[in-house]
């Protein structure tokens, strides 16, 4: 690497929002006709690396190098002047213009001082040339054509006007799997014109596809950068989702409990485009997990017993009756409790205070009928305060200014002031720090040993092995299969994780 | 905490306050008798008393936005929605009806109208401002229907005592403005309702995931929007003994909103208080009074509105804060 200096380099990158290290020291470097795959979980780091790379965030700390000079790119358009482009998931053209309007917005070809539109049509059908999209006219509508062909239009336009990195986030999370063959077709031929390319994504079959070297990230941390040739698929799993433990430390010894009723059972229950139909079976005390990798449907499977979706197929039986959940607020009423994935935007009223959170499910049960008074909020308050440890200066404070721990403990205070049967925790432990980390796994170990019962949706593996009793693996929006007993080891999860993604390789490689 | 929210948002009220004094301090350099009080008939007169009672009917709309622009919503069909109150109201008057017949059906009326938004908000899930630009729009056509196109004018004694009786010496509408915001105040901090319209309005998916009804509680708050406006309307059509269809109400709810922003409510959502919203409209209504007092054509009042909202915008704008926490010295900046 030290032969030929980087065109980009990232050295030491840090960005810290209130609550959370989103990254913490990070280093990455991205040589001229490299593509450069950037992996890890959500709240990994990948969009807030890419955001202070094109000017969103400004960086806390650490330096960006561009062929060697020290830039600061303020926004998109000046990371742009620079020679940074990007390309989103979601293709952020104006479809209702044309394709050639689209290609030379905010800096059209002028005659006379008017859109000089010949020379922009010219402009376009040269470059749509070079993209192997010579049939595309450039005068129809940019929606009127397939979302590749609006993917392709927007990395013509981000090279264009950049031409020196191509950052693609995500692209072909839309396209099917000729599409893709297209796309990557487009990315070599940029990778021969010496641009370097950061492509973002977590398919890893497309990363052994397409990618020369791949940087996986973690809770804000750089795990490592690798050759994707002198990497394998498991090895490769195990960056993302595990470090390297000794199973033996880590496994629960809990005494063989005598199999309890379930209090909860999910037959043949699923919704048509989002989650397979699935079989469950939740007992007291014991702890299921969920494993798979980002967009295997590990989310979407607990949202749909929540009752954030409603199920169109299958039933759900509870103490023995059947029951349709509807909403968050017939499972709440069940005693269901939801911890979703999302903190910020989907667990905590960030402007609440820390009392008000951890009420708030509780005095929805009861409704606004029916006040808690303020002494009793503060005495819940302050209870689970001391119970879970939730360290602020006092209940008062606005849940936001808290960090991702303290946030995270005070949601679990929200559902246990529930006193619920049935818990379910979706990435308990993400971009928490390591102290509080462990917090969490204990207080989900001692919950499940006062006979609650947990489902716990987690990308970290040897998480996974330390509390739950099985395993769930996801795939593709399906259940894969259940692991039990002795089965659950991180091994024996990495190995059933990657093994779909082996057995997958060859529907999309191209 | 529930009871002692009240006492803990005075500090906080602060620049509310002052911009109020400031505006009636301006008042009174053009106007040095603009404080005088004069008792007569058990009746207070004044400038004042002008200010409170030209200012009820924007303070009653503002109860009701105040809730909504809290869910992170905002109603601008309470102005069509005073019309058809008032047309409803005017044409049973005209019809000889006894008084609680009016008030009750005017009431029903505007129940019904927040009831509708409420509904297109919640249920339909259409974006606020689009929800009740409908109702705006199409407000004052029914109220014209209901009016067959006319100015309804009627003579009936108890309608015309809505606004022109006294109580305690005060006009009834301030009366009925402060009452209705002592009970609406009430009524959503001494219930949960208080907390849950805060919880939608700063974050509707996770007060939907704890199990808020994030549904009935947004209706709830157009429907005490509705009221609001129903009770404004009586009061416009009782001041001018009739209805008006074309101009009754019209424009108000911007004031209303203005009222609710003044008064430190977020249009983000959130935190809410329905008092400093009535302080809200107490000072738009006493920068109206002042320029009208000062002698200044009145069309100068719309600019001088614009440039104090404008001011008061800047100072609670993200912007602002942003300065103020890079003007404090480094060590204490987060």
């Amino acid at each position: 690497m030290a032969s030929d200096a980087p065109l980009l380099g990232l050295y030491g990158l840090t960005k810290t929002f209130p609550g959370v290290k989103a990254l913490d020291g990070v280093d990455f470097s991205l040589k001229a006709g490299e593509v450069h795959a950037l992996l890890g979980e959500n709240g990994a780091g990948k969009s807030t690396l890419i955001k202070v790379l094109t000017g969103v965030h400004s960086r806390d700390g650490g330096e960006i190098r561009l062929d060697g000079v020290p830039i600061h790119p303020r926004d998109a358009a000046d990371a742009q002047r620079h020679g940074i482009g990007t390309v989103y998931q979601e293709v952020n053209l104006l479809p209702n213009l044309t394709v050639a309007e689209n290609l030379s917005m905010g800096r059209e070809p002028t005659r006379f001082g008017f859109t000089d539109r010949r020379a922009m049509r010219r402009h376009a059908a040269a470059l749509l040339g070079a993209y192997g999209l010579g049939s595309v006219d450039p005068e129809s509508t940019l929606g009127e054509h397939s979302v590749a062909v609006q993917q392709i239009v927007a990395i013509a336009r981000a090279v264009d006007l950049s031409g020196k990195v191509l950052i693609l986030d995500e692209p072909t999370a839309s396209l099917d799997a000729s599409e893709v063959r297209v796309l990557f077709d487009v990315v070599r031929s940029l990778k021969a014109r010496g641009i370097g390319i950061i492509f973002v994504t977590h398919f890893l079959d497309q990363v052994f596809a397409i990618a020369d070297r791949a940087t996986v990230l973690r809770n804000g941390r750089l795990v490592g950068t690798r050759a994707t040739a002198d990497l394998d698929r498991l090895s490769l799993v195990e960056m993302m989702l595990g470090r390297e433990l000794k199973d033996e430390t880590l496994k629960r010894h809990r005494t063989q409990r005598a199999a309890a009723e379930p209090f909860a059972t999910f037959e043949g229950y699923g919704r048509r485009a989002y989650v397979q139909p699935f079989d469950l079976a939740i007992r007291p005390g014991e702890v299921v997990g969920v494993a798979g990798l980002l967009g295997s449907g590990r989310t979407e499977t607990a949202k749909l017993i929540f009752g954030v979706k409603e199920a169109d197929s299958g039933r759900a039986i509870v103490d023995g009756k059947p029951v349709r959940i509807a909403s968050p607020r017939t499972a709440a009423a069940l005693g269901f409790g939801f911890c979703p994935e999302d903190r910020k935007t989907e667990g905590i009223v960030g402007d609440l205070s820390v009392r008000e959170n951890i009420i708030l499910a509780l005095q929805a049960r009861r409704g606004w009928l029916k006040p808690l008074s303020g002494p009793e909020t503060r005495a819940i308050a302050d209870k689970f305060v001391k119970l879970l440890d939730i360290r602020t200066t006092d209940a008062e404070k606005p849940i936001r200014l808290l960090s991702g721990g303290n946030q995270q403990k005070a949601l679990l205070a929200r559902w246990l002031a529930t006193e619920p049967r049935f818990l379910i925790l979706d990435e308990p432990t993400r971009g928490i720090d390591v102290g509080a980390h462990a917090e969490i796994i204990r207080l989900i170990e001692r919950l499940c040993d006062d006979g609650l019962a947990l489902l716990v949706v987690s990308s970290e593996i040897e998480e996974i092995v330390a509390y739950a009793d099985r395993v769930v693996v996801m795939r593709d929006r399906t259940q894969t299969g259940v692991i039990e007993g002795d089965g659950v080891t991180v091994e024996g999860i990495v190995r059933a994780i990657a093994a779909e993604h082996a057995a997958r390789h060859g529907e999309v490689a191209s | 905490m529930t009871l002692a929210r009240p006492f803990r948002a005075l500090p906080a009220a602060t620049p509310q306050i002052l911009t109020f004094a400031l505006v009636l301090f301006a008042n009174w350099l053009v106007f040095p008798d603009f404080f005088d009080l004069r008792l007569q008939d058990g009746r207070l007169f004044g400038s004042l008393i002008d200010v409170l009672n030209r200012g009820a009917p924007v303070a009653i709309l503002a109860i009701g936005m105040t809730l909504v622009i809290a869910t992170k919503g905002v109603d601008l069909s309470v102005g069509a929605v005073m019309a058809i109150a008032g047309a409803v109201a005017a044409t049973l008057a005209a019809d000889g009806h006894s008084l609680p017949v009016i008030v009750l059906a005017a009431l029903a009326v505007g129940l019904a109208c927040g009831l509708w938004n409420g509904i297109l908000v919640a249920v339909l899930d259409i974006q606020p401002i689009i929800a009740t630009l409908i109702l705006m729009v199409t407000g004052r056509g029914i109220a014209q229907l209901v009016t067959e196109g006319q100015i309804v004018t009627f003579t009936h004694e108890g309608l015309i005592a809505v606004a022109g009786a006294s109580l305690l010496g005060l006009p009834m509408p301030v009366v009925i403005a402060f009452a209705l915001a002592g009970l609406a105040a009430a009524l959503v901090r001494f219930t949960a309702l208080g907390l849950l319209i805060e919880a939608i309005g700063i974050n509707r998916t996770a007060a939907t995931y704890a199990g808020v009804d994030s549904r009935s509680v947004l209706i709830a708050a157009y429907a005490v929007s509705g009221l609001g406006a129903a009770v404004a309307g009586l009061i416009a059509a009782s001041d001018i003994r009739g209805a008006d269809a074309n101009n009754a109400g019209l424009w108000l709810e911007l004031d209303a909103i203005l009222a609710v922003v003044v008064g430190g409510t977020s249009l983000f959502g959130g935190r809410f208080s329905i008092l400093l919203s009535l302080v809200g409209a107490f000072v738009i209504q006493a920068m109206n009074t002042g320029i009208l007092l000062s002698g200044y054509p009145p069309e100068m009042n719309l600019i001088v509105k614009a440039t104090v909202i404008v001011l008061i915008l800047i100072v609670q704008s993200p912007a602002a804060s942003r300065m103020k926490t890079f003007l404090r010295p480094p060590e204490s900046r987060r």
